[in-house]
């Protein structure tokens, strides 16, 4: 059963907020992945002449969709969760009247999906001024972004009620996000990589949002994507059960 | 008359750790009470409030709100409840229109309603004019009047206000004092924790003295001081060395020492030879805080 009042309350906040703050939020989550995309792409790009048949610019291009989706989610899950939580007693404050931690979670969760659906977009637009050519497949990126921004939204959320002190966030982005968001296949193909590797690759869900904007925009691959998009479900609804498990813990006491 | 209480604590204990913070506590507040929660520091006046909306869970007894068992339906005990923090949590950068537009929505209040509550709310913390402000330039007087109405936008039953005047000015003060007294006439349940004598005894029906998570007195105000203190208190004042030869003599009385002074309580219960061997004191009349002390052996800050 779903309670209204409580999802509208929480996701009236986020877009009062949203209107305040969206310069710096969208300027922030669009312009990193654009320049990651535009170095690569047309810095590398001069050496190499294709990778598996596409042009490299049109390779990074898809794959910073899946860039610009991590940063924006996971990094606000991270930090907004901490700084609500922590320092505004946002959370306090908002479980005083009918709402739970679940759904405090699942609707900021929801939020932050929403942008990266939007966010992940920026890359492909780009790249379409380099000559990305135009495809139906690409109406489906915004909801690949969407479903990789929910599972990354929910798992920065986690992180948030992990670490013992906003600081700690240096070590997560340097050995988690870091490492997940270059072994995504994103500026190389992960058959570089020794067999290992791309074993590892195979759970980071980084990796199935790649193929699935690549598949989106130049041609779907039957199983192949069902079997990402199952990944990347799994994905959401572990990291939701995470979220609330360790935030309830801090938040209840 | 077994009509259910607006609250219910029977038995309820809650340890951190190797601190027991609230102690076998048993409190239960009818409706259209205002019960003044009265102690120091650390007494578990918070702490019990936040059990009350299920945002800490006691280690033992039950608590009812509404009749609803908390914490297993406290979701619906809470859209019955206004609950106004200790520590402000507005957000800064919003407005207080948008602030409490939130709390509003938050609320079971239909969408239609939901404008003139948020301008009733306004009125009420006679900040309507401030309405597009943004929380962060407001006064210190002004944000607390914001929570408090934020609190009250839907019009709750019962009402829970965690030292709602500490830290402002005698103006801020009075302002939240007139909120408060319309909240006992329209016959909402309030429970209010303060250390301020003052402001219990201004606007609590009934008074609770909590100490090391108990509640050591309950009674009305005057109930209090006819139990525990009486009418008048004596007070000398001198050199530690008077003040307890004035102990001394008063060998059966209760009494209270403060800093320079000590009052001999039931002053007009102190027998006339104890009077003469007394001396001159400064009579006055009997008042809460006497209460506390005497009972805590604490002083109220
Ligand atoms: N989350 C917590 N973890 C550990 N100890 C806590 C926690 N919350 C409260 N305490 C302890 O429980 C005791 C009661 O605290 P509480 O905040 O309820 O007191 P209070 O009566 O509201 O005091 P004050 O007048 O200072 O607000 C204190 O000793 C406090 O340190
Ligand atoms: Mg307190």
């Amino acid at each position: 059963m779903i309670d209204v009042h409580a999802y509208a309350g929480i996701l009236t906040r986020e877009a009062i907020m949203f209107r305040r703050l969206w310069v710096s939020t969208t300027f922030a989550s669009i312009v990193e992945p654009t320049i990651y995309l535009l170095a690569f792409g047309l810095g590398l790009g001069a050496l190499i002449s294709n990778i598996n048949g596409y042009s490299y610019i049109e390779f990074v291009g898809t794959g910073s969709v899946a860039t610009a989706v991590l940063f924006s989610s996971v990094f606000t899950g991270m930090f907004t969760t901490y700084v609500r939580r922590v320092y505004q007693k946002t959370y306090d404050g908002l479980l005083s009247t009918p709402v739970d931690v679940s759904e405090i979670m699942t609707a900021e969760g929801l939020w932050i999906a929403a942008k990266a659906g939007v966010y992940g977009c920026a890359p492909l637009l780009v790249a379409m001024c380099f000559g990305l050519p135009p495809s139906w497949g690409m109406l489906a990126v915004p909801f690949i972004g969407f479903l990789t921004g929910l599972g990354f939204g929910f798992f920065g959320q986690w992180l948030s009620g992990l670490v013992p002190s906003i600081d700690s966030f240096n070590y997560v982005t340097s050995a988690l996000i870091t490492p997940l968001f270059l072994v995504a296949g994103t500026f190389f193909p992960l058959t570089q990589l020794p067999q290992w590797a791309q074993t590892i690759a195979q759970i980071n869900p980084l990796y199935h949002c790649v193929e699935l904007v690549r598949h989106a925009v130049f041609g779907w691959e039957g199983w192949a994507d069902v079997w990402n998009v199952a990944v990347l479900i799994m994905f959401v609804i572990i990291a939701r059960y995470l979220s609330i498990r360790r935030l309830r813990k801090r938040l209840i006491g | 008359m077994t009509e259910t209480p607006a609250l219910r604590l029977q038995g309820v204990v809650k340890r951190f750790g190797a601190l027991t913070a609230v102690d076998h506590l048993d409190l239960e507040v009818p409706e259209g009470v205002c019960l003044g929660l009265l102690g120091p520091n650390g007494a578990g006046k918070s702490t019990t409030m936040k059990m009350l909306t299920g945002q800490a869970i006691a280690d033992e007894g039950t608590i009812e709100v509404l009749g609803f068992p908390v914490p297993a339906k406290s979701k619906q005990a809470r859209g019955l409840m206004g609950v106004v923090p200790q520590a402000d949590n507005l957000d800064e950068e919003l407005t207080c229109a948008e602030n409490l537009l939130i709390w509003a929505t938050l609320q079971p209040i239909a969408r239609k309603q939901r404008p003139q509550a948020v301008a009733d709310a306004l009125a009420l913390a006679a900040l309507t004019d401030r309405a597009h402000s943004k929380v962060g330039t407001l006064s210190g007087g002004m944000k607390r009047r914001l929570l408090i109405a934020r609190g009250l936008v839907h019009n709750p039953r019962v009402v829970l206000l965690d030292e709602p005047t500490v830290g402002l000015d005698p103006q801020v003060r009075a302002d939240i004092w007139v909120i408060i007294d319309r909240l006992r006439n329209e016959g909402v349940t309030v429970l209010m924790s303060t250390h301020y004598i003052e402001e219990a005894e201004r606007l609590a029906d009934d008074i609770a003295i909590m100490s090391h998570g108990r509640i050591i007195a309950r009674g009305a105000p005057q109930q209090l001081l006819d139990t525990h203190v009486g009418t008048h208190a004596l007070e000398f004042y001198g050199p530690p060395e008077r003040l307890t030869e004035v102990e001394a003599i008063a060998e059966g009385m209760p009494t209270r020492r403060t800093g320079p002074s000590v009052s001999i309580l039931r002053a007009e219960s102190i027998p006339e030879a104890m009077h003469e061997r007394l001396g001159a004191g400064t009579k006055r009349v009997a008042n809460l805080e006497d209460v506390f002390v005497l009972l805590t052996g604490e002083v109220l800050e």
